[in-house]
């Protein structure tokens, strides 16, 4: 037997979560002017003459003809003006958008940067919002705002464009590439048919060279075949076949913290996407780092979360040597490519160091490949500090201070022990300020014990003149074993405060995981959480949870912050999208608290919230990758004790449905005896006058506590899973006549109409478990509709089979109720009045979902409900008329 | 005085009720509460009918259809609603007709008048009936409605015979199979599902809200057993 593929859960996952998710479309084109937003309107057009719901919430026409024609027919949202500087702004009102809630909405332009002071800063997450609330989208860019291809785009066009689309947003759109030959390209913009900004027009003119339109126009298809590919390896491990994210093919970035990383990242990006592999960034926090300007932090910060946006894992590693660590790692995670930047220009030191790292990951690694990837170092700005070693003035005072009070010592014993071994004696305090205090400590040090050497115990003395060669070179020769020896203490010393952190860290997380493992309530886990980020990240942290409409501080510090209306929008908009938002995120950055979701299988369950120093970002560079574990910890703590929650109350639900089962199939079968007995005799009292109206009313009760126990036994049997559909050829004719003959009694008086196609086919159905589906449903009509209204019931063919339509004019079902109505128990408004048991749906829907075909409940749009069961194509059965002769 | 009607079930109210309903129309009973009494009952008198549960204490009650099969005395059984495949086996072992609980009176008695109508005419077959517009002449072969004759294909006569030679009785898809196909083809109830239709379309005045022809779910169908034809239920 052959091992069968099982789907990726991951990949299934990624399927579900886009059920009831927007579709995206995007219009992909090579340049300006090639026709997207034309193709746009169009497409937008065709749907709505197709009865599709489209709206355009922003659309650029540039005042050209054809397509303000096309725009014509389609509703437009209103802009919402934004007034900034005195300048009034236009943007696409998301929040008129989101109350419109249209099926499908256009927005043009996708790498669009919004205004300032908007929800979000660029227009790919607005769009994305309109995803997540179900609307889908089309909208149209350029191939030079995808996020990993703009240093190549820009390599050979020189015109670098600011506005950048993460390659994530293309991910699982459908993307349909307008295509227009470059000739007919330069022809439009000769004609002036393309629309360009009087600042840009010089820049244009050389982008829309014959040679550039070329290269753009290969980017382009080669991309979107790229996403195609894509699209269906994604289909495949879904469906369960191997799809060959094969070669084990595992990638390992090295993430620096110069500009350049930004390129060194985006290439990797682009070789994990043609390699379809997984990247690790990778950043090694050496004792350098603690040197590094605000400028470089920022950088440095904005590589990584680059890094992380493209979709890689993030590392960090502290050691003290870039190039042991990458040997290191790149065995853990066992890489197969290695990326990494190479500065052109001014680092020759640098650059000759990283050929020793490439000789050291061959050297010492098997099968890897590593790709350096040149870039252009932007010269820094000059800074003196950066050439004065990192240490305090502490240490520097200390390390004069020891070699004064050695020196005194000196001078006191030395007619004791002779100046010989006080060259030796000056050592001491170099070495142990270095150990201590660190290099430049070590340093100022040694440089002190060198002149006091020479002032005091050299002749002549109480000068820093030396006479003798011999005594020149000892007094150099101490400073130079001095600056050594205070170097390897210093550096001994740097090993061991990283060691010491990385096990502090390493501790601090098992710990953390051990912890959690034990709390049993959320309230504890919060806690705990709060706790154990505070001293591990050093920052402030709280535990926020979702409470009613909003979310709430679970656990804090000593006292409670209070959040802002700016803060609490945030933490609610991380709650909703499960994605960070607040400062250094690219959401509601006005707050100063940074939120980060706990994401689980199970959605977000709760939030975190940072704040760091005012201006300072909440979680430093250093500590990202500790972040990242300790939240991932967090959200595994938080799954666990759902799961758990959920688990104990699913017994106790399963206990109590059993035993409901037992209950009501007992009193199902007691109740009947009696029940039939009062009905039959009712039914043959015969009476008169007043008693004729009690008569009566015996009769329909009992009718009606018929109908109730049968519907009771019905759910019993659904409920246990005691339904077995007994399927064979019926005529939905059948079906329709019978339950209509048999409420023949209750319907009196009620005009019902149906209407069969008489070509319909026969269906392969339970004609018992049919009968009564459909019963339920026009008593089920008849109860929740006035006398006066008719029911009718349609039998039709539909695009997928067979139909079968219960339509009533009553009050109709009440919005957003149209999935819960067949719950057990669940009733209409006026349930009370017309006395059903509230099963019947449930039962319509147990019975119909057991023969295999599905019922949905909608609102009419002239008022009233429709109940539609559809029978699926596979379910017809095909007779030969030769065979039945 | 006619023979009684044997009551055969083990609850005991809803003996007195059926002994109840029965007598005010002019039927003598005799009643028995389990399959024992049942069969000690056939030594003396037979009954002209038997109205009989099928959840009786001691024995199956479908083990004494064949025994009231055997002494020609007509059986309507009584079953719970959902229990259409013992409807069905009940049918097939020779019971003339069922009554779904809870039942009403009115209802059962109709049943109970139409069988004992059918267990009178001693040849069990009718050979000439008039329903609504509709005469049916089975030994001459000739369908009219309204004074028109209807053209059938020789299946579709074989069925309505089938059918119309019992008026208001069930007939088993089965059963029916077995007459017009042969007993070769008892499992192929679409070629009963499309016949019935074109037969509907032959001889009812609406196709889509037969009269004549009623099916019964998951059991077979009944041809209308002459009277008026009501155009309501």
């Amino acid at each position: 037997m052959p091992d069968e593929v099982r789907p990726s859960p991951d990949a299934l996952l990624r399927a579900a979560e886009r059920e009831g998710r927007g579709t995206l479309k995007i219009f992909l084109g090579a340049a300006p002017g090639v026709g997207k937003t034309y193709e746009m309107l169009l497409e937008g057009a065709e749907k709505l003459e197709a009865g599709s719901d489209v709206v355009i919430g922003v659309v650029e026409t540039h005042g050209r003809k054809e397509t303000e024609a096309l725009v014509a027919p389609l509703p437009v949202i209103d802009r919402k003006k934004i007034t900034y500087k005195g300048q009034l702004l236009t943007e696409m009102d998301l929040d008129a958008v989101l109350d419109r809630h249209p099926e499908i909405v256009l927005v043009d332009e996708l790498a669009h940067t919004n205004a300032p002071g908007s929800r979000h800063p660029k227009r790919w997450q607005d769009i994305e919002e309109l995803l997540v609330a179900g609307i889908d989208v089309m909208t149209t860019v350029n191939i030079q705002h995808v996020e990993s291809l703009n240093d190549v785009v820009g390599s050979f066009t020189h015109v670098r464009v600011r506005e950048t689309v993460p390659d994530k947003v293309f991910e699982n759109a459908e993307i349909e590439l307008i295509d227009l030959p470059p000739e007919d390209l330069i022809k439009r913009l000769a004609d002036g048919k393309i629309y360009v900004p009087e600042q840009a027009r010089h820049a244009l003119d050389h982008f829309f060279s014959k040679g550039n339109l070329l290269a753009l126009r290969e980017l382009v298809l080669r991309h979107a075949a790229q996403y195609v590919d894509a699209r269906i390896q994604e289909h495949q491990s879904v469906m369960g076949k191997d799809g060959g994210y094969t070669g084990g093919q595992r990638i390992l970035v090295a993430v620096s913290e110069s500009a350049g990383g930004e390129q060194v990242v985006r290439a990797a990006k682009r070789l994990a996407d043609a390699l379809k592999a997984p990247i690790t960034a990778l950043y090694v926090e050496t004792p350098a780092a603690a040197g590094f300007s605000d400028a470089e932090r920022t950088q440095l910060a904005r590589n990584l979360s680059l890094a992380a946006s493209l979709g890689a894992t993030l590392q960090s590693i502290p050691a003290t040597s870039v190039r042991e660590a990458m040997v290191v790692q790149c065995k853990e995670v066992r890489a197969t490519q290695v990326v990494m930047g190479k500065s052109r220009g001014i680092r020759r030191r640098w650059f000759r160091r990283r050929d020793r790292m490439v000789q050291d990951i061959l050297d010492r690694t098997s099968g890897v490949a590593i790709h350096l990837i040149p870039f252009d170092e932007q010269a820094r700005p000059s800074n003196w500090r950066r050439f004065i070693p990192s240490g305090s003035w502490a240490g520097d005072a200390v390390g004069i201070a020891s070699v004064a009070a050695l020196t005194s010592a000196a001078a006191l014993a030395q007619d004791w022990i002779g100046r010989g071994p006080i060259d030796m004696l000056y050592l001491v305090p170099v070495i142990a300020t270095a150990s201590f205090y660190g290099f430049r400590a070590g340093l100022v040090a040694a440089i002190a014990a060198g002149l006091a050497y020479n002032f005091f115990f050299l002749p002549p003395y109480y000068t820093f003149i030396i006479y003798s060669p011999v005594n020149v070179i000892t007094a150099i020769l101490l400073v130079i074993v001095a600056v050594i020896t205070g170097q390897l203490a210093a550096r001994a010393r740097a090993a061991a405060a990283l060691a010491m952190r990385s096990a502090r860290e390493n501790a601090g997380l098992a710990r953390f995981a051990t912890r959690l493992g034990a709390a049993s309530t959320t309230e504890e886990t919060a806690q705990l959480i709060r706790d154990e980020l505070r001293s591990l990240l050093a920052v402030q942290t709280i535990v926020l949870h979702p409470a009613g409409d909003g979310i709430e501080i679970t656990a804090f510090g000593q006292t409670k912050p209070k959040l802002t209306a700016v803060d609490r929008a945030a933490a609610e908009w991380v709650m909703d999208h499960g994605e960070a938002a607040g400062t250094g995120t690219d959401t509601l950055t006005a707050s100063e608290w940074q939120f980060r979701p706990l994401k689980t299988s199970l959605g977000t369950l709760a939030i975190l919230g940072f704040r760091g120093p005012p201006g300072r970002a909440p979680i430093p560079s250093e500590r990202a990758a500790l972040a990242e574990s300790l939240i991932d910890q967090a959200a595994l703590a938080h799954e666990r004790l759902k799961l758990e929650t959920d688990m104990r109350e699913m017994e106790v639900v399963r206990q109590r449905d059993s035993l409901r089962a037992a209950l009501l199939a007992s009193l199902s079968h007691d109740l009947r005896t009696p029940l039939t007995a009062v009905t039959a005799a009712a039914e043959a009292i015969s009476a008169t006058g007043d008693e004729a109206e009690l008569v009566e009313t015996v009769r329909s009760e009992a009718r009606r506590l018929n109908r109730f126990l049968s519907d009771l036994l019905d759910l019993t049997r659904i409920e246990e899973g005691a339904v077995t559909p007994d399927l064979a050829p019926i005529d939905l004719t059948d079906v329709i006549v019978s339950a209509v003959n048999d409420l023949a009694k209750s319907l009196a008086g009620r005009s019902v109409l149906t209407t069969i196609d008489p070509t319909l086919p026969l269906v392969r159905a339970d004609a018992v478990l049919f009968n009564h589906a459909l019963l339920n449903l026009v008593d089920n009509a008849a109860k929740y509709s006035p006398e006066t209204e008719p029911i009718e019931i349609v039998a039709r063919m539909g695009r997928r089979g067979p139909v079968i339509d219960v339509l009533d004019g009553g009050p109709g079902i009440p919005p957003g109720s149209e999935q819960r109505i067949f719950d057990r128990f669940a009733r209409g408004e006026t349930s009370d009045r017309t006395g059903g048991s509230g099963l019947g749906l449930a039962i319509v829907k147990g019975f119909v979902e057991a023969m295999g075909f599905t019922v949905e409940a909608a609102r009419r749009q002239q008022g009233g409900s429709r109940f539609t069961i559809r029978i699926p194509h596979d379910a017809i059965v095909h007779v030969s008329m030769e065979d039945i002769g | 005085m006619s023979a009684p009607i044997l009551i055969v079930d083990d609850e005991m109210p809803i003996r007195r009720l059926l002994r109840v309903a029965l007598e005010r129309s002019g039927y003598a009973t005799i009643e028995a509460d389990c399959a024992a009494a049942a069969i000690s009952t056939l030594k003396g008198t037979l009954p002209q009918l038997v109205l009989l549960d099928l959840g009786l204490p001691d024995r199956d009650g479908l083990e004494l259809i064949s025994t009231f099969r055997e002494k020609s005395v007509p059986i309507i059984v009584l079953t719970a609603r959902e229990a259409s495949s013992e409807k069905v086996a009940a049918l097939d072992l020779g019971a003339d007709d069922y009554v779904t609980k809870p039942f009403d009176s009115e209802e059962l008695l109709a049943r109970i008048r139409s069988c004992l109508r059918r267990a009178d005419e001693r040849t069990g077959r009718v050979r000439k009936l008039s329903v609504g517009p509709l005469r049916i002449d089975l030994d001459g072969h000739t369908v009219l409605k309204d004074d028109t004759e209807i053209k059938l294909t020789p299946k579709e006569f074989t069925l309505l015979s089938a059918l119309a030679s019992h008026p208001g009785k069930v007939l088993t898809h089965t059963h029916l199979l077995r007459e017009v196909w042969g007993a070769a083809h008892i499992d192929h109830v679409e070629y009963l599902r499309v016949s019935i239709r074109a037969l509907r379309k032959k001889i009812e005045e609406d196709p889509a809200s037969p009269q004549l022809i009623q099916n019964e779910p998951g059991v077979g169908y009944r041809f209308r057993d002459g009277g008026p034809l009501s155009s309501g239920a």
